[in-house]
């Protein structure tokens, strides 16, 4: 075939031009403003050097922000995925109304983060108090209105949204098992306990990759859910990442600071999903 | 036995089921009642069925203007999405040279960027460049959704045989004309993946719209939501309505399109 260039950058222009935009370009300014006192107002800001990486680390309110993210995401990723791995368990037995079952447990996922945020709001503060108070379980009542119920609001409504999305991920992979190694392992003796643990589970790390990597990338950038569910509130005290980089821009007019932190962000999210990715493939056998 | 077990098990996903409707249901229920009704109890039935609050939620949310606002951004965005991140993953994969690699590389790299580590930037730029509202909104969405749909694109046409467009070529047809009328629909399934799962996330998409749009009667439906919420707080008779009904229309799509949906997010999630 005969391949001209121009045909080639014309091709890729649209895409190169809007990503350029987009991301390459605000990457590359944005790495310079983290290291000026840029305030989002005055049109020339000063280099100040590491002035703003510093005063992050002395900034009390990123640093149990920063606490808040990683212990959020740790027990998110566990709980979503070890319930949509149950739930695609469940959804592949044999029954008839499996994938009536499947479809509503996927229905969360395409549910806006806004509206999912204000719908558990109504659910946790008023539905919650009010069975809490007609059964007397004082556990149910004055949800969101301190940290630790904040942290389990934010937990249930991640689990309710993203657990069908990744149990499509787990049913993909299980109904890509052959049923001849289950076979060859009950004849060999395994019981379904042991089947389960000693093949199955070996030749589920593919999926185990993608559903961890997902989930994970996903809670790091969770944002309409924690402001439309607790705003960060009570007291800054469930306030995550992402909350927090746009109020130090945006209510502290900190753009520098806000940048760097960015910055950050950036670092520790592509490290901690890289690392993931590296040693769960490493873990995947053949078939 | 077999039976009990099934039985059982049937028993298990019908409960879950019910814990996965539950809010939904809720909302609509006390979509129907006034405030005091809420107020007394938001687990009992309506007393009368009204549809005040739904009148009311329906004025305040603008609703068939911010619906429309949010059909052309997700509608604009993804058409060009899928044609213009075909077009760039096919000269990809079929110019095999260094400057491919290195640029399929980078937009693979940046599936990794938070949306908060460009932001302000970002911003900046687009205010330099003019580019706000609308116009402004529809580029960045673009330029921040080619990532994965190249991505998605690159693996699948790896795989396309090349001899068709070999043929074609030999027959004198120029590259975009191989393109658009032998590739394209070569690439038809995986294309309806990558435009289901980016007018998910477009329809979805609320914070850069609400740093972006800042015209009247432009907001896409989970801003309007956003505001309405800021007006009126705490008022859930025209909460849970306005709530439903900006649920509507994702859940009509997803009852239209399920099977398409289901093996789309699928697809998109393990080759991606």
């Amino acid at each position: 075939m005969k391949k001209s260039k121009l045909f080639y950058w014309l091709f890729l222009a649209p895409c190169l031009i809007a990503f350029s935009i987009s991301v390459i370009i605000p990457m590359i300014t944005g790495a310079y403003y983290s290291f000026t006192d840029w305030d989002g107002v005055k049109s020339i800001s000063e280099f100040i050097g590491m002035n703003n990486y510093i005063a992050i680390f002395r900034d009390t309110y990123f640093l149990n922000s920063f606490k808040f993210t990683i212990v959020f995401v740790i027990v998110a990723v566990i709980c979503v995925n070890v319930s949509s791995f149950g739930l695609a368990l469940l959804v592949t037995q044999k029954m008839k109304l499996n994938n009536f079952f499947r479809s509503v447990y996927f229905m969360p996922n395409l549910v806006g983060g806004v509206l999912v945020g204000f719908t558990w709001q109504f659910i946790l503060c008023e539905v919650f108090d009010d069975i809490g108070n007609a059964l007397g379980l004082d556990f149910l009542c004055n949800w969101l209105s301190n940290q630790r119920t904040g942290f389990l609001g934010l937990l249930i409504v991640v689990v309710w949204q993203m657990s069908g999305y990744m149990m499509l991920v787990y049913i993909a992979q299980l109904q890509n098992i052959p049923d001849s190694l289950l076979e060859a392992a009950a004849i060999d003796g395994a019981g379904s306990f042991k089947q389960f643990v000693k093949v199955k589970l070996p030749l589920m790390m593919p999926a185990f990759t993608i559903g961890l990597f997902l989930t994970m990338t996903n809670c790091f950038k969770l944002y309409d859910q924690n402001l439309t569910l607790t705003s960060g509130g009570p007291a800054k005290s469930t306030e995550m990442l992402t909350m927090n980089i746009y109020n130090t821009a945006f209510v502290s007019n900190e753009f520098g600071q806000a940048q760097a932190k960015g910055i950050i962000f950036l670092i520790v999210v592509a490290l901690i999903t890289v690392t993931q990715l590296f040693i769960t493939k490493k873990k995947e056998v053949e078939m | 036995m077999e039976g009990k077990k099934k039985l059982l098990l049937a028993f298990i996903c019908l409960i879950l089921a019910i814990i996965f409707l539950f809010p939904i249901l809720i909302l609509l229920l006390n979509s129907f009642k006034p405030i005091k009704e809420i107020y007394q109890s938001v687990l009992a039935l309506p007393k009368t069925f009204s549809m005040d609050n739904y009148i009311n939620a329906f004025r305040e949310l603008d609703y068939f203007t911010s619906i429309r606002n949010s059909f052309i951004v997700t509608g604009g965005v993804t058409a060009a999405n899928v044609l213009f991140c075909s077009m760039a993953a096919w000269v990809l994969v079929r110019y095999q040279t260094k400057t491919s690699q290195v640029i399929f590389g980078m937009f693979s790299v940046a599936v990794l960027v938070p949306f908060q580590c460009v932001m302000l930037p970002l911003l900046k730029l687009m205010g330099n460049l003019h580019m706000v509202n609308m116009p402004g909104l529809m580029v960045v969405n673009l330029g921040f959704s080619t990532s994965m749909s190249i991505i998605l694109f690159h693996g699948f046409i790896k795989n396309v045989p090349l001899e068709l467009e070999e043929a074609a070529a030999i027959d004198g047809a120029s590259l975009a004309r191989i393109f658009f009328t032998i590739v394209m629909p070569l690439i038809k399934g995986i294309s309806a993946t990558v435009a289901i799962l980016n007018a998910i996330m477009l329809w979805n998409d609320f914070l850069l719209p609400s740093l972006v749009i800042n015209k009247a009667g432009w907001q896409t439906l989970p801003l309007k939501t956003y505001l309405f919420f800021g007006t009126y707080m705490k008022k859930w008779n025209l909460g849970s309505a306005a709530l439903v009904m900006a649920i509507i229309p994702v859940i009509i799509f997803y009852i239209f399109c399920q099977k398409y949906i289901i093996k789309g997010v699928t697809e998109g999630a393990i080759k991606g």
